[in-house]
């Protein structure tokens, strides 16, 4: 199982995850098309805890065989419920787009952090 | 099972073929016509008129059905029909609860128009087919089916193949024979009812939804007033729609943008306050029995308490363990206060069905407290078996609950005996007698069928034919113009006695529901606060069945710091999301005055049509005493001191030393006084006569000064 894992005291909030995020998957360099994300104190990023596929009603959101949770774009009709139920509210969306998006653990955003304040984790399934 | 083969060329009655088209700010500008009896099938233009009055869902429905019937129409009559429509919000998946159908329907309960708010997939996606609207008119000779091909454009009314007559297995086999698949029969939606809606005048309709991660067909209910009567007296079994492709755009809304942004604020305020406030995700709206309970509102034995011992043993607590937790119940895309719950594997123990595994889409707070406690029967499994069998029989269980209690408060009078009965000892408390009843209904036999035609017909039999006392039974019959009255004790609450009696279609709850406001909190201390009352919340609550909408994400969550308004009760925060996402699929820009008005106007038109049909006086206004007070010696002692209080506190009379006749004759005339003060005030706050005609002028400064309402109401000003 891939999680992205942040430790904060390092994060001097550069935002060069976001746009290195906002970059690899739509191509320009936008903080709020980044799918991990620079609040307030904090570092909104994805715990694939998996509460988002609890809500889906059109079974749109599953964890694939690495253990990160995906949204399947053919099956969702964009009600962003997975949005405003996240609890790490690393659930994101932008006008620009039909669905939501998240972060998948892919890792673009580690090599790029200056000061290693993020790090992917991979964890045995279970 | 049904097989596919079962549908041959040569069981289409009638088709029609239409170019499917692409929805303009939230309307398709047309509506489909369907008439069962010729077999006719075409498009009417939805008129900028109807729009610009009506909006859609309700105001459609009432518009359709005042130009379909005269005041002569019966509800049997083929010219009677059944409106279903949306809104033009309706469809949204954005923000919860857009998914709601509105059906109109000439009673065969009231004989007035009945309007019933319905969740499911049914309407949205007949709305995404192409249409407004669907009339269906005429009565057919046999058994039909009718189907829309929402993506190909064609509309069939084919023989019926069905050999089921309840709806959880119409609605599966329709499922079935219209999808491809399983993955597919999330794209169909079917409207049918039950076995007992054959017999019964309080038939309701069933709209279905797929619910994909049960992998089962469910159910919503357009549950009063009869509208499933009239369907199976068309002898439609089933009206199915089928469209492929559902997603956030269909609607073509000016701003989608606005749309994203304010359900994503209301999924988080769902999300952060549900479980705090009112546990709509946990419970859905059973979490209110022991809050009515508390508060002596929860009927008991036909309204005539509102308390008692055993309630705890139908308390959300205990439905929480019987419904499935944590699943996406929303009866449509988006709604994440998610209330529809289910309990799954519910194995009956009565019944045609006895012994099978069913899913029962419930328990809600009627059935609990209709078919429990109003009934004296504090049993959940029992409520569940119910719950199940009214939805697949057609059963209004409001109905059937409030008329099984007159039954057996007759019963216990000894108005009505077993010879009476067939045997049946409706006793309060005898859940085996209530569900036989019930099962009688759905075979049509016996005297279940006789107790499906409602408390108004059966005071009337019970008068005629065992000589019972007419002042007595018109007490205790808790029906007002023909309906039977919802699960709220009203006794206390003079605001809700207005809120049940001074309604459109009867007594139903969802007009005005002001008992915490006026009796717990005491917000409405004169007239003029009740009547004010009674004017904007029956208004602003009519324009969520205008567009298509349900009413609980508006007060049943409320925003954190909604205290903090200058006039909570109206969750002005969520009044501004409502006139937002109303601008970003029209491009209407409305404000909270506006909606009234839009409101109002609806209003104000079902109202004449009331009047039209011979009702909608303020005769018809009157309540059962049963709703204003205590009707008997044993109801007025039990809550002795609060009544000799207000005896003494508010009717200016000394109780002391008077025997408890002479003090309910004075109560009652104090009560009675304080109703009739009611209505004059609400009746002026409306704009209508003292005799509850709306008013020349009224009409004029609404814009509804139409020749065909001003000439019903011309010569009664």
């Amino acid at each position: 199982m891939k999680i992205l894992q942040k430790k904060l005291e390092l994060c001097t909030q550069c935002r060069v995850c976001e746009m290195e995020c906002s970059r690899t998957w739509f191509k320009e360099e936008k903080s709020e098309k980044s799918r991990i994300r620079i609040h307030q104190d904090n570092l909104l990023t994805c715990t694939q805890c998996g509460e988002c596929i609890k809500i889906c009603q059109v079974q749109a959101i599953y964890r694939d065989k690495f253990g990160v949770i995906k949204v399947d774009r053919k099956k969702c009709i964009g009600c962003f419920m997975c949005v405003g139920f996240c609890p790490e509210r690393a659930m994101f969306m932008h006008n620009d787009y039909a669905e939501p998006f998240k972060c998948v653990a892919c890792g673009k955003c580690v090599q790029k952090c200056p000061t290693n304040a993020i790090y992917i984790l991979e964890e045995a399934a279970g | 099972m049904i097989s596919d083969e079962v549908r041959t060329q040569s069981n289409i009655i009638s088709e029609y073929r239409y170019t499917t088209g692409k929805i303009d700010k939230g309307y398709n500008n047309r509506t489909l016509y369907v008439n069962v009896g010729t077999g006719e099938i075409r498009e009417k233009p939805v008129t900028q008129m109807m729009k610009d009055k009506l909006i859609g869902g309700k105001g459609f429905g009432l518009w359709y059905l005042w130009n379909a019937v005269t005041p002569e129409t019966r509800w049997d009559d083929p010219e009677n029909e059944i409106v279903i429509s949306t809104g033009p919000l309706g469809g949204i998946t954005q923000y919860p609860g857009a998914g709601k159908s509105l059906v109109v329907t000439i009673s065969p309960l009231t004989g007035m128009p009945m309007d019933s708010n319905v969740g499911g997939h049914f309407g949205p996606l007949l709305k995404f087919a192409g249409f407004d609207s669907i009339e269906l008119q005429g009565k057919s000779e046999e058994d039909v089916i009718i189907f829309i091909d929402g993506n190909e454009g064609i509309v069939k009314i084919e023989k019926s193949p069905l050999k089921v007559s309840d709806s959880h297995l119409i609605g599966e086999q329709m499922a079935h024979v219209f999808s491809e698949n399983e993955e597919d029969k999330k794209n169909v939606s079917v409207v049918s009812t039950g076995s007992a809606a054959e017999h019964a005048f309080m038939g309701l309709l069933n709209f279905t939804f797929y619910d994909a991660r049960r992998k089962k067909i469910r159910m919503k209910q357009a549950g009063r007033g009869g509208t499933g009567t009239v369907f199976r007296n068309k002898r439609i079994k089933a009206l199915v729609v089928r469209f492929r492709g559902v997603n956030r755009g269909l609607n073509n809304p000016v701003n989608q943008d606005i749309l994203n942004e304010t359900g994503v604020k209301m999924h988080r305020e769902i999300h952060e306050n549900d479980a705090k406030q009112n546990r709509m995700r946990e419970v859905g709206t059973a979490g209110l029995i022991e809050i009515m309970n508390a508060y002596d509102l929860l009927p008991t034995h036909n309204f005539k308490y509102g308390s008692h011992r055993d309630a705890s043993k139908i308390s959300s607590e205990i439905f929480k363990k019987m419904v499935t937790q944590n699943m996406p119940d929303g009866c449509w895309y988006g709604c994440s206060l998610s209330c529809a719950k289910a309990v799954d594997n519910f194995e009956l123990k009565t019944g045609p069905y006895k012994g099978e595994k069913v899913l029962v889409d419930g328990p809600e707070y009627e059935n609990a407290a209709g078919l429990g406690a109003n009934l004296g029967i504090f049993d959940p499994q029992y409520v569940i078996e119910g719950n199940f069998y009214c939805d697949t029989y057609g059963i209004d269980t409001i109905s059937f609950a409030t008329t099984t209690a007159f039954i057996m408060e007759c019963f216990e009078n000894g108005i009505i005996n077993r010879e009476v009965t067939g045997g049946l000892d409706l006793k309060f408390g005898n859940r085996e007698a209530a569900l036989e009843l019930l099962h009688q209904m759905g075979r049509g036999e016996g005297f279940g069928k006789i107790a499906g035609l409602g408390v108004r017909r059966l005071k009337q039999i019970f008068i005629e034919k065992y000589g019972a006392d007419p002042g007595f039974l018109n007490d205790i019959g808790m029906e007002q113009k023909g309906l039977e009255y919802s699960q709220y004790l009203p006794k206390e609450s003079l605001a809700q006695q207005g809120g049940y009696g001074l309604t459109n279609k009867g007594p139903q709850h969802d007009e005005a529901w002001l008992i915490f406001m006026d009796m717990v909190n005491n917000q409405l201390p004169t007239f003029e606060d009740k009547a004010e009352a009674l004017h904007y919340f029956p208004m602003f609550r009519t324009w969520f069945g205008l567009n298509g909408l349900c009413k609980l994400p508006w007060n049943d969550i409320v925003p954190a710091d909604n205290k903090k308004e200058a006039d909570p009760t109206k969750v002005p925060g969520h009044v501004r999301n409502y006139v937002s996402i109303f601008y970003a699929v029209t491009g209407i820009q409305v404000d909270n005055d506006e909606i009234i008005r839009q409101s109002e106007r609806v209003y104000n038109l079902q109202r004449i049509f009331n009047v039209r049909m011979g009702c909608g006086r303020r005769v018809n206004d009157r309540v059962p005493y049963r709703s204003q007070g205590p009707v008997t010696v044993e109801e007025y002692e039990s809550r002795a001191e609060r009544y000799d209080g207000q005896l003494l506190e508010l009717a200016g009379f000394d109780p002391e030393g008077k025997t408890t006749a002479e003090k309910m004759a004075v109560l009652r005339k104090y009560r009675e006084d304080q109703y009739e003060k009611l209505i004059d005030a609400v009746y002026e706050r409306r704009g209508w006569t003292n005799n509850g005609i709306p008013t020349i002028k009224k009409l004029k400064e609404l814009g509804m000064d139409l020749p065909e309402l001003l000439a019903v109401v011309e010569k009664l000003q």
